[in-house]
């Protein structure tokens, strides 16, 4: 069997964004043509996404793919200048560059129950891994959390696919108030016979998830987001320590055990660049104010 | 009687040139190009051919200097090296055609690196398109658009094969392009080697990561009779010391790829990059140079250099060497660095370093550096670039059972052919050697080509 004409690349190839919804005021879901990297994309890996050519080279997790078009989904939060520029683009514009799939797909084999907490836009990274473990028959059981009522994405599809399912919101606008963990606490008081928790979302979340998964001795895997330049283990900047060794997240990861990772240096090396990063969306922002 | 010492390269003043990654040399005139060519004695056992990697017929090309003919000088030239633009601004040239030339016995040598770097530039003045002209029947995959890929992507297109060239990046030249600052080697004349490839029609394809996005399996699949893995040296070393975790704290790769390829140091850019007022870079290669160098030019008050031999042992060229001093680095030498210390907000505040004395000679050839644990020093820094060297890529090996490497990571291949242990698969440059130079890797480049056209004609 020869090779299939249509997927292979192209040096003029246009990714073309072919559909764009907003999930939220500001999480944003883009289907893209991109059918070189839907051959060998598996759950739990990342694309680069350079939106402009004057754009940061971003890592965003393939959050779904169409084999059959070649299309892959991306969902991203705009929180600076580099997704911002990203979510300016619309249906029919190209993204100047995109490279994948990256990174280590995720361990899903032989989990037959797993406890499932995603917060955010995390959610975004959770819910194919959702997916496949219920593709695989797994019982999934799920909590979401978000700041706001108004922040809340791909609900209907997380229920669907859980056997048990609850969501919070920080402020309480909808489902309960309060954090995951408060109802990942009361779920393992009552039932904690889970082969494994998965948690995504903001690292101080991930940090308290796992201890309290520590403390009902469930092994936890949980999904870093370091800063990244090329997202091909050339740079070293996106390192994490784990288990006392040096970890590159683009290569050995992003999935890590969650027991092992060091989060506090985490947090620390994701702060470097917030002056610069505030100051650049600030200017974005103030060229779109003069525009109008 | 020639002239003893060679025409000097004019060159921005250092006190305005770390402000600007401005190109720091600024080549000769066509006056001072015929002198320097004059100085070539043409000898016949012309030993400085055998200096250079590729073989370059370097008295052909200076007597072509000297009948004003730069056409032709290029053209001798090219026959031998991809990227003569670049090679004249990168090769360690003191240590190979210009170390044996015969005016070394008594004077400077012939400024051959320079002569080189003016017939490509002049060239390049005139010259812009070059008409396609290729069969297209044999199709072959160069993976990685660094030296060795361009080099072989040269050889193959000139033998009339169809070559598509893989890129990982978003832009091709690898490490000519994320690597080395313009102030050493600016951006458009990479651009320029590669547009001139392009136009004598390889076929580049950027943003495929050959182990990734395509497999080995994919490409013969793809009807590929032959591939080259010129996937480079890209993953950074560590030295494994407390405190690398600490935010500024850079590889010479992430702060040099931020700059370069992601284009920091413009305003418009939107990669950001920590720009500390005293740094120390770790290292004594041109990559920790070129990281030292950049530093000065992002604004830094003080920026050492700490490595562990003397200066005798620095690996850097010359050149860059006495560059660097006169921009206002200083060199720590016979030092090593033991731990990164944070202050309280967790950001770096210093680096403890120890005295190091050289021993006997290690494999390398190398005088051995060994600690002396009753010198002691700290040394206040704010940021801190590791440029300890880099080894292969992974990438491709994860996804290929049957192509074998070293313990280190390096690809194994037959000397002669470059051929790997996977049936057409060649690979050279820093993949097979770890990490070399440009011209080295455009030397295996070559012999790889060289071997792929020999099987398939």
């Amino acid at each position: 069997m020869g090779y299939n004409k249509s997927i292979e690349p192209k040096g003029d190839h246009m990714y073309i964004i072919k559909e764009k919804k907003n999930l939220t005021e500001t999480t944003t879901m883009m289907v893209i043509d991109a059918p070189h990297i839907v051959k060998h994309a598996k759950v739990g890996q990342f694309v680069m996404v350079r939106a402009l050519d004057t754009s940061e080279r971003i890592p965003l997790t393939i959050a779904d793919k169409d084999k059959s078009k070649g299309f892959i989904t991306i969902i991203f939060q705009v929180v600076g200048a580099s997704t911002y520029e990203l979510n300016q683009l619309n249906e029919n514009d190209s993204i100047q560059d995109i490279v994948g799939p990256l990174g280590k797909p995720s361990e899903l084999e032989g989990l037959e129950r797993v406890l499932l907490i995603g917060g955010g836009v995390g959610c975004a990274i959770l819910y194919p891994i959702a997916e496949q473990l219920r593709f695989q028959h797994a019982e999934i059981m799920t909590i979401i959390g978000f700041r706001t009522q108004s922040q809340i994405f791909l609900e209907s599809e997380f229920i669907n696919v859980s056997s048990r399912f609850s969501i919070t919101t920080d402020d309480g606008s909808y489902g309960e108030k309060g954090r995951v963990t408060d109802l990942m606490i009361k779920l393992l008081e009552e039932d904690h016979a889970f082969d494994k928790v998965i948690a995504i979302g903001p690292i101080v979340m991930m940090k308290a998830v796992t201890e309290v998964a520590k403390r009902y001795h469930l092994p936890i895997t949980v999904s870093m987001n370091p800063i990244m330049v090329d997202g091909t283990g050339m740079c070293g900047g996106c390192r994490v320590s784990v288990g006392g060794q040096m970890m590159f997240a683009c290569v050995d990861g992003p999935e890590f055990d969650g027991m092992l990772v060091d989060y506090d240096m985490a947090i620390k090396r994701n702060q470097l660049y917030q002056k610069e990063e505030n100051e650049a969306y600030q200017k974005m922002m103030m060229k779109e104010e003069d525009m109008r | 009687m020639k002239q003893q010492s060679r025409t000097p390269m004019r060159m921005i003043d250092s006190s305005k040139r770390i402000h600007t990654f401005e190109e720091v040399n600024c080549g000769y005139t066509d006056h001072e190009a015929l002198i320097e060519a004059n100085r070539c004695l043409d000898c016949k056992h012309k030993p400085c051919i055998k200096g250079c990697p590729v073989g370059i017929d370097i008295p052909g090309f200076i007597s072509a200097i000297k009948n004003q003919k730069i056409d032709l000088a290029y053209q001798i030239i090219h026959k031998s090296s991809s990227l003569p633009a670049v090679c004249g601004r990168v090769c360690p040239q003191e240590t190979q055609c210009e170390a044996l030339c015969v005016h070394t016995k008594k004077g400077e040598s012939v400024a051959i690196g320079h002569l080189e770097r003016y017939v490509a530039d002049t060239y390049y003045q005139h010259h812009h398109s070059i008409d396609k002209g290729i069969s297209q029947e044999i199709k072959i995959a160069v993976v990685g658009s660094g030296p060795a890929g361009l080099s072989c992507a040269h050889d193959l297109i000139q033998a009339g094969f169809k070559v598509d060239l893989y890129e990982a990046l978003h832009e091709a030249g690898g490490v000519l392009t994320y690597g080395i600052p313009a102030f050493r080697l600016p951006k458009e004349i990479v651009q320029r080697e590669i547009n001139e490839l392009i136009q004598r029609g390889v076929n580049l394809i950027t943003n495929v990561i050959i182990g990734k996005t395509l497999t080995l399996e994919d490409l013969k699949e793809m009807n590929y009779q032959a591939i080259f893995l010129g996937t480079g040296a890209g993953l950074p070393k560590f030295m494994g010391i407390p405190g690398e975790m600490l935010p500024s704290v850079y590889s010479a790769n992430e702060y040099l790829t931020r700059l370069n390829l992601m284009h920091a140091y413009d305003k418009n850019s939107l990669t950001p990059i920590h720009k500390g007022k005293r740094v120390a870079v770790i290292g004594g290669g041109n990559v920790a140079l070129d990281a030292a160098r950049s530093a000065v030019r992002l604004g830094a008050d003080i920026v050492y250099l700490i490595y562990r031999r003397g200066k005798e042992e620095l690996p850097a060229r010359h050149e860059e060497v006495i560059h660097a001093e006169e921009e206002g680095i200083i060199f720590k030498f016979l030092t090593n660095v033991k731990e990164i210390i944070a202050n309280d907000e967790g950001y770096v505040k210093a680096i403890k370093c120890v005295a190091m004395t050289l021993g006997d000679k290690d494999q390398s050839g190398r005088r051995k550096p060994i600690e002396n644990p009753k010198k002691k020093m700290v040394i206040p820094v704010d940021e801190v670039i590791m440029a300890l060297g880099t080894t292969p890529n992974p990438l491709i090996m994860s996804e290929s059972t049957d192509l074998k490497a070293t313990p280190k990571g390096c690809i194994i291949v037959d000397e002669n052919t470059h051929e790997t242990t996977k049936p057409m698969v060649f690979a050279g440059g820093d993949v097979v050697t770890g990490s070399a130079t440009v011209i080295l890797a455009m030397e295996a480049g070559r012999k790889a080509a060289n071997a792929i056209i020999e099987r398939l004609t």
